[in-house]
C-alpha cells in the first residue's frame, strides 16, 4: 500500500527544468535516502515533498489525501541549518512544537507548565535536559540538530523530511547522530526521507536509496534536460535484501537447505 | 612593528580617549582669553566660568515671572516631542516593514511607494505640516515621524526577508498561521534591529525636533536656542548644545544597554 504517492511530477525554473517524469511510491514507515551528484534537484524534490513548492506538473499525495499547497503539520522537517529558533531557549523551541497552532502561538499558566514538562521528557529521550534553559546558538551542532530532530518530531508528523541534516558535522557527531536517528526511527516507526550527499550514510540509514541523475545529455546545452530518480536500490540488511527472504517461508527453507552430508 | 598591529595600553587609551576633548576645551579657552583680552564685553566667546556661572543659573534658578526653571521646562518638551514621534515612527515602521518583509501582496503594494517615499527631504514638507496640523505639538511631532519611520521600515523589512526561509517553514511544518509566525518567530528577531535602528535614527530625529522648534513653538531646547540667538548669549546657547549632547548620548546608551539585557539570545551578536 502506497503510502507517499509521487505522480509525474516535472518542475522547471524560469523553463528550466530540474526534475522530470518522477513517479514513486513509498511505503508507510520506510526510510528513503536520496542521493545524487550536486545540482541533481535532489534538495528540488525534497522541497516539492514539504510543498514548500508546487510541482509544475504532476502530484505528490500523502495517504491518498489532497497535494499540498503549502507546508503543515502533516510535514516535518530538518535543515542543515537554520532549523531551530535562536531567539528561543532550548526547552522553548520544543514546546513551539505543541503551540504554534495555537490562535496566538503562546501558552499560558497551567497548559505552560504541561507543556513544558512535556518537552522535558523530549528533552531528556534525546539527551539535551542538562540544557534545556539555554539559547541554541550556545549548543554545538550536533546538539542544535538533534535539537531541531527533536522539535520536529514532538509535532507528530506523518512523513519526516531531513535535507543533509548531518552535512554540517563532523565525523564522529554525525556517527553518534546516526545511532540517535536509528534509535528514534524504531520507537516512532516514521516514514522518512533524507537527502544527503554522503553514499554511505544513505545505505545505512535508509531502506531504499533513490539516486537522482540526468538520463539524458546535450553536451551543447546542459541546461536542457532535468534529472530523474535513475536508480532505486533496496538498502535493507546492508544493501543484500534478499538474505532473509526464506525465515519468512519456513517451509521453503527445510528445502532449499541442502541435507547434511 | 607596523603601525596597523600597534595597541595602545589600557591607560593609554583612556589618555588618548581624553585627547581630544580635552584639545577642544583648551583651543576654546585660549580663543576666548584673547578675545577677552581684546574686549572685555565680548560675546562670541564667553569664558569657560561665565559658561559654568550661566549654566548653574539656569539648571536651579527659577523664571521670575513664571515660577518654573525654563531649561526643565524646555527639556520636558522637547524629549515628549522626541518620545512621541520616534514612538509613533517605530510602530508604524515595525507594523509596515514586517508587512512588507512576511506578506508577498504587501511587498509588492507598498515597498517602491515606501522606498519613493524616502527620497522626500522631510524638512521640505514642515510647511505644509504647519498649515495642515497648526504651530502646535502636532506638526513638530509629525515632522519626526515623517523623518524618520521610511529609514526604519526600510531597514525592518529587509531584516525580515534576511531571516533565513528554513526558520519560516519550519514554523509552517509545526502548525503555525501567518499570525502566529509574525508574533513568534519575526518579531522578536527584529526587535534587536528595531532598537539599533532607533538609535541611528535618534540624531536625524532630534536635528528635526531642534529645526521644527526653531521655526515655531512656545518652549523647548531649539526654541530656546534659536531665541536667545537674538541676544547673542553664546553661554546660554553653548549650555543648551552640551545638554543636548548628554541627553542623546545618554539616550544612545540607555538603549544599547537595554538591547543587551533584553535579548540574551544574541550572545553579543549586532
Amino acid at each position: 500500500m502506497s503510502f507517499v504517492t509521487v505522480r509525474d511530477v516535472f518542475q522547471e525554473y524560469d523553463g528550466r527544468p530540474i526534475i522530470e517524469r518522477v513517479n514513486l511510491d513509498v511505503a508507510e514507515g520506510e526510510f528513503v535516502s536520496i542521493v545524487g551528484a550536486s545540482g541533481c534537484g535532489k534538495s528540488t524534490f525534497l522541497r516539492l515533498l514539504l510543498a514548500d513548492e508546487t510541482p509544475t506538473r504532476g502530484r505528490i499525495t500523502v495517504d491518498g489525501g489532497k497535494p499540498a499547497r503549502e507546508p503543515g503539520r502533516e510535514r516535518g522537517v530538518v535543515f542543515q541549518k537554520y532549523s531551530v529558533f535562536p531567539h528561543m531557549t532550548v526547552r522553548d523551541n520544543i514546546v513551539a512544537a505543541e503551540s504554534f497552532p495555537k490562535g496566538w502561538g503562546w501558552f499560558h499558566g497551567a497548559k505552560l507548565r504541561e507543556a513544558r514538562a512535556r518537552a522535558d521528557e523530549v528533552l531528556e529521550r534525546i539527551g539535551l535536559a542538562h540544557v534545556a534553559g539555554n539559547y541554541p546558538a550556545t549548543l554545538s551542532g550536533g546538539m542544535q540538530q538533534r535539537l531541531a530532530i527533536g522539535q520536529a518530531l514532538h509535532a507528530r508528523p506523518r512523513i519526516l523530511l531531513l535535507d543533509e541534516p548531518f552535512g554540517a558535522l563532523d565525523p564522529g557527531t554525525r556517527l553518534s547522530m546516526h545511532e540517535f536517528l536509528t534509535q528514534l526511527r524504531a520507537e516512532t516507526k516514521m516514514t522518512v526521507f533524507m537527502v544527503t550527499h554522503d553514499l554511505g550514510e544513505g545505505f545505512k540509514l535508509g531502506d531504499r536509496v533513490l539516486v537522482f541523475d540526468k538520463t539524458r545529455w546535450d553536451p551543447d546545452y546542459p541546461e536542457r534536460y532535468g534529472a530523474t530518480i535513475t536508480y532505486d536500490f533496496d538498502a535493507r540488511d546492508h544493501g543484500i535484501p534478499y538474505q532473509h527472504i526464506l525465515d519468512k517461508i519456513p517451509s521453503l527453507a527445510a528445502a532449499a537447505t541442502p541435507p547434511p552430508a | 612593528m607596523r603601525l596597523l598591529n600597534r595597541r595602545p595600553t589600557r591607560p593609554a587609551g583612556v589618555l588618548l580617549a581624553a585627547l581630544p576633548f580635552v584639545a577642544v576645551l583648551i583651543a576654546y579657552w585660549i580663543g576666548s582669553e584673547i578675545r577677552l583680552a581684546a574686549n572685555p564685553q565680548d560675546k562670541l566667546l564667553p569664558a569657560p566660568a561665565t559658561i559654568l556661572n550661566t549654566a548653574g543659573g539656569l539648571f536651579t534658578e527659577p523664571n521670575k515671572r513664571t515660577g518654573e526653571i525654563l531649561l526643565w521646562a524646555d527639556t520636558w518638551a522637547s524629549l515628549r516631542r522626541l518620545a512621541l514621534g520616534v514612538g509613533i515612527g517605530a510602530l508604524i515602521s515595525l507594523t509596515v516593514g514586517v508587512g512588507i518583509g512576511l506578506l508577498p501582496y504587501v511587498r509588492r503594494g507598498v515597498s517602491s511607494f515606501v522606498a519613493v517615499l524616502s527620497m522626500v527631504p522631510p524638512l521640505a514638507l514642515l510647511p505644509i505640516l504647519f498649515i495642515v496640523f497648526g504651530l502646535g505639538e502636532t506638526s513638530k511631532v509629525v515632522l519626526i515621524v515623517i523623518g524618520i519611520t521610511p529609514f526604519l521600515t526600510r531597514d525592518l523589512s529587509q531584516r525580515v526577508l534576511d531571516i533565513p526561509h528554513e526558520e519560516i517553514v519550519k514554523a509552517q511544518t509545526l502548525g503555525a498561521s501567518t499570525w502566529v509566525i509574525a508574533l513568534r518567530v519575526v518579531l522578536p528577531q527584529i526587535l534587536p534591529r528595531l532598537i539599533a535602528g532607533i538609535r541611528l535614527s535618534l540624531g536625524s530625529a532630534w536635528l528635526f525636533l531642534i529645526a521644527a522648534e526653531a521655526v515655531a513653538a512656545e518652549v523647548g531646547l531649539g526654541y530656546r536656542i534659536f531665541l536667545v540667538r537674538r541676544y547673542l548669549a553664546m553661554d546660554i546657547i553653548l549650555t543648551y548644545v552640551i545638554w543636548i549632547t548628554l541627553l542623546a548620548f545618554l539616550i544612545d546608551f540607555a538603549l544599547k544597554t537595554l538591547s543587551r539585557k533584553a535579548f540574551p539570545w544574541l550572545g553579543g551578536g549586532l
